[in-house]
């Protein structure tokens, strides 16, 4: 008998695009409300985890052509640069700097350093937790 | 400088033998090395002069300055002749053994750079003025020792000899540091000289017995006293050279001159008379007892050198107390020159009897006496050198040693009239130990060479077929007998120039220079003395005991084998291996189970008695906020979770136990207003409790009962403990809190400064982001290692199948 499981696949691809905007926003939202890389990092890994449950690895693969062990080890290299990155400008290692812009379209934005640290946050957490679940899954 | 580096000289010239040794090989190297004790003798024999009239030379090399620390020569009459003793028999045993080891089947380079080396670290410990720089070359000589025995490192009986007195005296060279110490902090100084001034303040110091006996300890360790004489027989084992350098010339006489340079320091202690010429006495009657025992030619000499070392040892003892000014008779004075003077006699006389038993090792290729006799008339030149030797260690006239003997007796007689110590009542018991003591030396010295060289011939038990030795090989031993007879003809010429000056060094508060000691040794006092009498005695019974020795030799193997001091140190070496060996198994089980539980009861059991002692334990209910009922709700959930998780029959049953638990604490953050830690709790206990589902579904199926955890009840035990120590800590530490938070910073600032919103994320990645960082890098390499371990246990099942 084969397992048809058009209506995971089908509520995967629906579901999958929600929760990657949700980590997304978590992302973004965390300087000012619950939220912040860590957790946004997690969530992407959870849609990505699904998306791994639904199809099989070739085809998620295809999709996203990641190496998740190179992003993890860019997520650490970007939050180590942005703490060195401080010290060119004479300041004391891991200064967080930041300031308000007028963009536009979207008016007053304030943008900080912090972002970055939380990208590289990101970026680690869903590197490893993707592939923590991919080799233990791969395994025999 | 000169002075400080001749005690380096042997140590740097050690260095070119090596390549010596490979470069020149038609020439033993011992030539080359013989340059080095011969040179240093002939500059310290310049000495002789001056130092025999009162002068002293002084020279310091500082090493570690700022810890006062320095290489001190110090040359008076004590370390000169200390120091010509060392490279005058150092010169001679180097020619023996250039004849006595072969060039082409020994290791020569090994030998003569041990033998160099030793030389350096024995100068050093006779010329050393300060303390540390002393014990420095004092480890110095035990290591170069312990590698000297063991030269021929392929024998067993030789590593063994060597492991033995390397324990016995490096143990007792740590004592004797702890002595050095308690000595500096005594009187403040590392010199020996400063020390001797301060003396009489030293007395009273607490400190003083146990600088005393640790000291002491050394000294009797290194110069093979009772009980630590064990290691010497043993010793054995090295080539007849060292034997004859070490076990009988220098090494082992380093203890006598640790004994006569704290004299001045020690002197005042009755501890220091009665532990001196007590253990001195009990080691010569017991060296000479068991020296008839022995069979083998070394073994001999072995106890009869730690018996005249009992016997040094117990008239510096004796020498203690001409300190004590009243009832210090003339006789008492004696005891000091008496014990010099049979230091220099014994070198003479024992470091010849060594090598002819090299000689008789080498040409008949044994050394027991039972195979060996009538040697007389083949090897005609070593029987005679080998006769004035024993006859001279026996205490008879001609010979050197019969006037260190009459001395040695003057001494023992001497100390009953001692009206101090309580000496009048038990000093009686001293020459009658000493009189049957040197009985049984005669004895052994008689047995040593009549049975070698006289008797039955039997050719057909020895290895070799016997002949004369080469000549070069007796010049050393004929050089040192011709010293025993001549010392008996010249005793007051040795005595004012190498005696006297000594003598001065132990007793400096008796004379002020000297020419001062009124001592005159002679041969024939010019009328009947007790102890001319107590000679006779000697020769007579002597004889008559030797003649009927095969008689009661059969006693010895009465003795039994339990008893004797060499069981006793296997049994304790063994003991201290396997015992230890039982302590360490006893606790390192190798279960971790164990080893937490030690853990754990030590944490509760530390930080409980800490609260109670320091009464730290205190509950205040004032600052608590009050319970809602969800609060209620969410404990009861925690704890029927907890409970289900130890409770649980089944894996699987626990496993959701405790997801219950991580999901309510997520609850508990929510309630407790924690929005960043109850969405990051929800998401890692999904995960958490989905990779224990993965670990339960891979477990193997033989053996998988599912079974309700065992009952145990000191781990029940440890556990409440723990837990009642976490709740006491958590309900002290909130009950007294000493300083304020500092989270109103925070607060304040975090819009201002780090233009955020959310304290707990701006914390994490502004305030405290060092934090975050490795945080984020321990996440990176648990990944890592998850990733590895599977790949490298894949890559280990391939390579087995590649084996098959």
């Amino acid at each position: 008998m084969k397992i048809n499981d058009v209506i995971l696949r089908t509520v995967t691809k629906t579901v999958v695009f929600i929760i990657l905007t949700l980590g997304i926003y978590l992302f973004f939202a965390g300087h000012h409300a619950p939220g912040g890389g860590f957790i946004g990092g997690l969530v992407l890994a959870s849609g990505i985890v699904l998306l791994y449950l639904a199809y099989d690895i070739e085809t998620v693969h295809k999709g996203m052509p990641f190496d998740f062990k190179k992003v993890a080890a860019l997520g650490v290299l970007l939050a180590t640069g942005t703490a060195i990155g401080s010290l060119f400008f004479d300041a004391p290692f891991l200064t967080q700097t930041h300031s308000y812009i007028n963009v536009p379209i979207f008016g007053k934005m304030g943008f900080s350093t912090v972002t970055i640290f939380e990208a590289g946050v990101a970026l680690t957490v869903v590197g490893v937790v993707v592939t923590i679940i991919l080799s233990i899954s791969e395994d025999e | 400088m000169l002075q400080v580096l001749y005690i380096f000289i042997p140590m740097l010239a050690a260095i070119f033998v090596p390549f010596l040794y490979k470069r020149i090989k038609n020439i033993h190297t011992g030539w080359f090395v013989l340059a080095v004790p011969a040179t240093l003798a002939i500059i310290y024999a310049s000495y002789i002069a001056k130092v025999a009239d009162g002068k002293v030379f002084l020279e310091e090399l500082p090493w570690i300055p700022s810890l006062d620390i320095s290489v001190v020569s110090y040359l008076d009459g004590l370390s000169l002749l200390f120091s010509l003793l060392i490279t005058g028999i150092g010169s001679l045993v180097v020619l023996y053994s250039i004849f006595y080891l072969d060039k082409h089947k020994e290791r020569l380079h090994n030998f003569y750079v041990y033998l160099l080396l030793f030389m350096t670290a024995m100068l050093g410990v006779v010329q050393s003025d300060h303390l540390i720089s002393l014990y420095f070359f004092w480890e110095l000589t035990s290591i170069s020792s312990f590698l000297l025995i063991g030269y021929w490192y392929s024998r067993d009986a030789s590593r063994f000899g060597a492991l033995k007195s390397m324990m016995i005296t490096v143990g007792g060279g740590l004592m004797m540091l702890g002595g050095f110490i308690l000595l500096y902090l005594m009187g403040g100084t590392y010199s020996i000289r400063e020390l001797i001034v301060m003396a009489p303040n030293l007395v009273q110091h607490p400190m003083f017995t146990w600088s005393l006996v640790l000291i002491l300890l050394g000294a009797f360790t290194k110069s093979a006293q009772f009980p630590f004489y064990i290691w010497l027989p043993d010793a054995m084992e090295a080539p007849t050279p060292v034997s004859a350098y070490l076990h009988s010339a220098t090494m082992v006489k380093a203890g006598i001159y640790l004994v006569a340079r704290f004299t001045p320091i020690f002197a005042v202690s009755e501890l220091w008379v009665w532990l001196v010429t007590g253990v001195g006495i009990l080691t010569l009657f017991w060296g000479s007892f068991f020296a008839v025992k022995q069979t083998d030619l070394k073994g001999i000499l072995a106890f009869s050198t730690v018996s005249q070392l009992g016997l040094i040892m117990s008239l510096l003892g004796a020498s203690a107390l001409a300190f004590h000014g009243n009832g210090a008779t003339d006789t008492i004075k004696f005891a000091a020159f008496a014990a010099i003077f049979h230091l220099i006699n014994h070198a003479t006389f024992k470091g010849s009897l060594f090598m002819i038993a090299g000689i008789v090792d080498h040409e008949t290729g044994t050394r027991d006496i039972r195979k060996l006799g009538g040697l007389m008339s083949i090897m005609p030149l070593s029987f005679t050198v080998a006769a004035i030797g024993s006859l001279s260690m026996a205490g008879l006239p001609p010979f050197n040693g019969f006037l260190s003997k009459e001395m040695f007796l003057t001494a023992m007689l001497a100390l009953q009239n001692f009206e101090f110590f309580g000496f009048d009542t038990w000093g009686a018991l001293f020459p009658i130990v000493a009189w049957i003591a040197s009985i049984f030396t005669f004895v052994y010295s008689f047995y040593f060479v009549f049975r070698t060289f006289t008797g039955k011939y039997t050719p057909e038990k020895l290895p070799h077929k016997p002949h004369e030795a080469p000549i070069g090989m007796l010049i050393s031993p004929m050089i040192l007998a011709a010293l025993v007879v001549t010392i008996f003809f010249i005793p007051n010429l040795v005595g004012d120039t190498f005696v006297k000056p000594a003598v001065q060094a132990i007793q400096p508060f008796l004379y002020d220079s000297p020419k001062d000691i009124n001592i005159h040794v002679a041969a024939w006092h010019g009328e009947i003395t007790p102890e001319l009498i107590m000679t006779f005695g000697i020769v007579i019974i002597g004889v008559l005991l030797f003649v009927s020795l095969p008689k009661w030799q059969g006693i010895y193997q009465k003795f039994p084998r339990s008893l004797t001091l060499n069981n006793a140190y296997d049994k304790i070496m063994l003991g201290l291996d396997v015992g230890l060996n039982r302590v360490s198994r006893l606790y390192m089980t190798g279960s971790m189970r164990h080893y937490l539980l030690y853990m754990f009861s030590s944490i509760a059991a530390i930080v409980i008695g800490s609260l109670f002692v320091k009464k730290a334990f205190t509950v205040s209910f004032q600052d608590t906020a009050p319970i809602s009922p969800y609060e209620i709700i969410l404990v009861v959930v925690l704890v029927i979770g907890t409970a289900i998780t130890i409770l649980a029959k089944s894996r699987l049953t626990a496993i959701i136990g405790l997801g219950a638990v991580g999901y309510t604490v997520a609850l508990f953050f929510v309630i407790f207003n924690a929005p960043d830690l109850a969405l990051t709790q929800l998401v890692i206990e999904t995960i958490s409790v989905a990779l224990f589902l993965l670990a339960f579904y891979h477990l193997p199926k033989l053996g998988k009962r599912e079974e309700r955890m065992r009952f145990q009840l000191n781990r029940a035990i440890v556990s409440i403990a723990v837990g009642v120590m976490v709740t006491l800590i958590a309900l002290s530490a909130h009950s007294q809190k000493l300083i304020p938070t500092i989270s109103k910073y925070y607060e304040e600032t975090v819009y201002s400064k780090a233009g955020g919103g959310n304290i707990v994320n701006v914390i994490l990645v502004d305030y405290r982001g060092f934090d975050t960082l490795f945080e984020i890098t321990v996440l990176g390499i648990a990944g890592m290692a998850i990733l590895a371990m599977i790949k490298l246990r894949m890559n280990r099942k391939e390579k087995s199948h590649e084996n098959k």
